[in-house]
């Protein structure tokens, strides 16, 4: 085997300026692919992590059916009780009960249509990135107090600012007539116009006073340590439910897929152009790897006729392309790393970055991760099909007959 | 029982609208430890019939026996593997792996058949000792001679130890000095390893060095004689 790679190498050398372009191709789609896939990958993970941190969590234990009708009577009852035992069991403070209701809410100038959302505030500093988001007052601190925290664009429509107060009228958990008066502590700026246009925030007690829930929620919102752990703290949630409710986990996918549909979208766009890239590179190895056979038909005719078998020919072609492809996949990771570590720490942006920032609770600037995935995915499939490009080149020697070859000029 | 043994072996090739009788009923016998040059004109059939023994040309009709071997049946890969064990080819021209040295070029065709490293190895500095290349192991074919690179060529068919050489014009391409280098490189293997050598040839010299002399017209044997060696 050890003279096997050492002709493989050295014949890569007989061209050393067709190996290096080719190599060369493969280097710059893999740092391509290294720094787009890498900034994809933090792109969407800021995505994810924004919006979900921004409203629903990873997680949330709701009613069944409440997710598609939010229904005010299609509860999860006790919710503080159960949000607080499945805190303990799952060992996570990331763990928080909501309520929400439609409402009127009016200023003195002028009312608007809100969802009014009751929180448990110091639970929520624990699940949510609002809190941190108030560009004025304060965000909600007593646990039953009558204060309530609004968006930057529903304070702008009702002309309220802090200290101001709104009413807010609706309907309760029991058909009753719903009202009561607050006092604006806080406004919040999420980044997300449509969010801010409707965001209304009370304290869950005093919420489920003014709606007569009687003790119970709506929601109760779980963070999982990251992304990937959501479907194990999922299913550990599911098994801890009370069997003698009608409550179902459901898991950001379920909650918010119109965020996982964009993100689709986004990526088999981004997958297309990928593909376009990595076919270019095989028709490259494979224009090679052709040229790089045909000229040494004769070579190959005389060491069959010595008993070199096509397969070991053919093996010996594949090793050749695979040394090449793993000089573009070390040098292109190399390179496409170097680029995807210096922008870890002094972020990227692009035109047009801002609009989509403002739509999906990003940064104006992406921070790339350095994963193994972003790093060796795209090299990786490189590789591939470099390995699959050179099939073609393999199966001609099958078909190579010794003498014919031998005559070759 | 005969080294290699052929019975009324036909073989015809088709060149546009013509038949060429490559074979034309050729019978031949080789005794073991032979050493037969087969004479002919171009296009006299003794390339034809050399490959035919190797295995490299299948036969229209007729029977090739190597030792009690029938070979003429044997699938590509069967006669793969009978050429990479039992029979040592030489080519009028040398082609040598250019990007291997001497030493390695030797060594392939071991690897290929598994002989561990340090054999191979060592079986290879012996060898090309024994063809008079000692101390050029290190060299890649282009810096060697064209006699050079045929003893490189003659190691490399050796290696495996085959009881049958087939060399096809092994000096067409070397100067007469070196071609008696050559000659006497295998009259010297064949009498001290007793291995059967079948060489094609039109060189009068290199007849000159063989026991028995096979001379072909057509595609077919017009003169078989026994003589002394030089």
């Amino acid at each position: 085997m050890a003279l096997m790679l050492k002709l493989a190498w050295r014949n890569l050398w007989r061209h050393p300026r067709r190996t290096w372009l080719t190599t060369g191709a493969m280097v710059f789609s893999n740092v391509i692919l290294v720094f787009m896939i890498s900034m994809q990958v933090g792109m969407y993970q800021m995505m994810i992590d924004n919006t979900l941190r921004a409203s629903t969590g990873h997680l949330q234990v709701q009613a069944r059916g409440y997710l598609e009708d939010q229904k005010i009577r299609e509860v999860v009852p006790q919710v503080k009780p159960l949000a607080k035992q499945l805190g303990g069991e799952l060992d996570l403070d990331t763990v928080a009960p909501r309520a929400a209701a439609f409402a009127l809410a009016s200023s003195a100038d002028r009312s608007y249509g809100i969802q009014i959302v009751g929180v448990e505030p110091m639970a929520e500093l624990h699940v949510s990135s609002l809190p941190g988001l108030v560009v004025e007052g304060r965000f909600l601190e007593g646990s039953n107090t009558e204060e309530i925290v609004i968006g930057e664009v529903l304070a702008r429509n009702l002309k309220a600012g802090v200290g101001d107060e709104l009413t807010f009228m609706g309907a309760g958990r029991d058909g009753s007539f719903a009202a009561a008066v607050v006092t604006v502590v806080g406004i919040l700026e999420s980044g997300n116009p449509e969010m801010d246009r409707s965001l209304a925030q009370v304290p869950l007690a005093f919420f489920q006073d003014v709606f007569t829930m009687d003790g119970a929620g709506h929601d109760i919102v779980i963070l999982a340590p990251d992304l990937f752990q959501v479907a194990t703290v999922k299913s550990e949630v599911e098994a801890l439910l009370p069997t003698d409710e009608d409550l179902v986990a459901l898991d950001w996918e379920q909650l918010v897929p119109g965020l996982k549909q964009a993100i689709q979208a986004d990526m088999s766009s981004a997958m297309f152009m990928y593909l376009v890239l990595i076919v270019l590179v095989a028709f490259s190895v494979l224009n090679t790897q052709l040229m790089s056979v045909l000229e040494r038909t004769k070579e190959f005719g005389i060491v069959t006729a010595l008993g070199v078998s096509p397969g070991r020919l053919g093996r010996l072609v594949l090793l050749e392309a695979t040394l090449m492809g793993l000089m573009g996949l070390v040098i292109g990771v190399v390179l496409g790393g170097a680029l995807v570590v210096w922008f870890s720490f002094y972020g990227f942006t692009f035109p047009g970055l801002d609009e989509m920032a403002g739509q999906f609770n990003l940064p104006d600037r992406i921070y790339l991760p350095v994963t193994l995935f972003g790093l060796l995915f795209g090299p990786s499939v490189v590789l591939l099909a470099s390995i699959l490009a050179t099939l073609y080149p393999m199966a001609r020697l099958r078909w190579l007959e010794p003498v014919d070859a031998m005559r070759a000029a | 029982m005969p080294a290699v043994r052929c019975v009324d072996v036909c073989k015809t090739y088709r060149q546009g609208e013509l038949e060429v009788k490559g074979l034309d009923h050729v019978s031949l016998e080789v005794g073991e430890g032979g050493f037969v040059c087969l004479s002919a004109p171009s296009g006299g059939g003794k390339t034809t019939l050399l490959n035919a023994i190797g295995g490299l040309h299948r036969i229209d009709s007729g029977e090739i026996w190597l030792a009690d071997r029938r070979i003429d049946g044997l699938g590509k890969g069967e006669l793969a593997s009978l050429r990479l064990h039992q029979i040592g080819f030489v080519f009028q021209a040398y082609n040598l792996i250019p990007v291997l040295t001497a030493r390695e070029n030797v060594e392939f065709v071991m690897e290929v058949q598994g002989v561990p490293p340090d054999q191979r190895r060592a079986r290879s500095m012996e060898i090309l000792e024994e063809v008079g290349l000692k101390g050029l192991e290190d060299r890649r074919p282009a810096k060697m001679s064209g006699g050079q690179q045929q003893r490189v060529a003659v190691a490399r068919a050796i290696a495996s130890r085959p009881t049958l050489v087939l060399a096809d014009e092994p000096t067409a391409n070397l100067d007469s000095h070196t071609a008696e280098q050559l000659m006497e490189l295998f009259v010297e293997l064949n009498t001290r390893h007793e291995t059967t050598f079948v060489i094609a040839t039109h060189d009068q010299r290199v007849m000159g060095y063989a026991r028995r002399i096979v001379r072909m017209l057509d595609g077919r044997i017009v003169d078989d004689t026994e003589q002394e060696a030089a």
